[in-house]
């Protein structure tokens, strides 16, 4: 299934880029999807381990099950006001 | 109730006017701006990035909650994106409600959930040339 990736702030100046798409195996978690594009390159190895993610839109655990077609973002701590 | 997050310069009058009718006794503003230094260091401006397509939501959500407690809708809440200069507003919040106390909770209670859930990232320019991203705040309920 296909996965898009949203890089945001501190994490799409690590990995060198805002968005990009990987195909992940039926049943991966975000979790799984994380695991995955920080083994893409070496920008994306700098990525931490467990970020907080955000399936859909909405924030979610990296337990959550990905679906085809979700868009999972990788979001910095956030800094608003 | 009035949310909006986007590039345009936010006016305090505007967002005040949004906001209060004649039940109200208590109309509350606040506004969260650039400041000209952080941690001892001179800075020069500051770009706001966002997840524009979430962020929205969650805007809409923290004012609903705020409105929630505080018995009132009389709500607006603009918060800036793009590059800002020192001294422009970055955060507007105005609350209307018939007595003082409810306006002041509300109005905390926002600032205090932009903080910790609006998906906003500040890039901290100082006037030496260089920049930085700020630390920020976890949201609840993100953790695996």
């Amino acid at each position: 299934m296909q996965v898009h990736f949203l890089l945001f702030a501190l994490y799409r100046d690590l990995a060198g880029t805002e968005q990009l798409t990987l195909e992940l195996p039926p049943g991966a978690t975000a979790r799984d999807a994380v695991d995955r594009l920080r083994r893409t390159g070496p920008g994306f190895a700098r990525l931490p381990e467990a970020p907080v993610v955000a399936i859909n839109r909405e924030y979610a655990p990296l337990h959550a099950l990905l679906r085809e077609g979700d868009e999972l973002a990788l979001l910095p701590p956030v800094a608003g006001g | 109730m009035y949310t909006a997050i986007g590039a345009a310069p936010i006016r305090a009058e505007d967002v005040l006017a949004r906001v209060g009718d004649d039940a109200d006794g208590a109309v509350l503003l606040f506004l969260g701006r650039v400041r000209r230094e952080h941690e001892g260091r001179r800075v020069h401006g500051m770009r706001y990035d966002t997840y524009q397509a979430m962020a929205g939501a969650v805007l809409d959500a923290i004012a609903r909650e705020a409105a929630e407690r505080a018995g009132s809708d009389h709500i607006a809440v603009v918060h800036r994106t793009g590059e800002l200069a020192v001294g422009e507003i970055s955060v507007a919040i105005a609350v209307a409600t018939p007595h003082r106390a409810e306006a002041y909770e509300a109005s905390r209670y926002i600032i205090e959930q932009i903080k910790l859930r609006l998906p906003v990232w500040k890039h901290e320019h100082y006037t030496a040339g260089d920049s930085r991203w700020l630390e920020g705040a976890v949201p609840p309920g993100s953790a695996s």
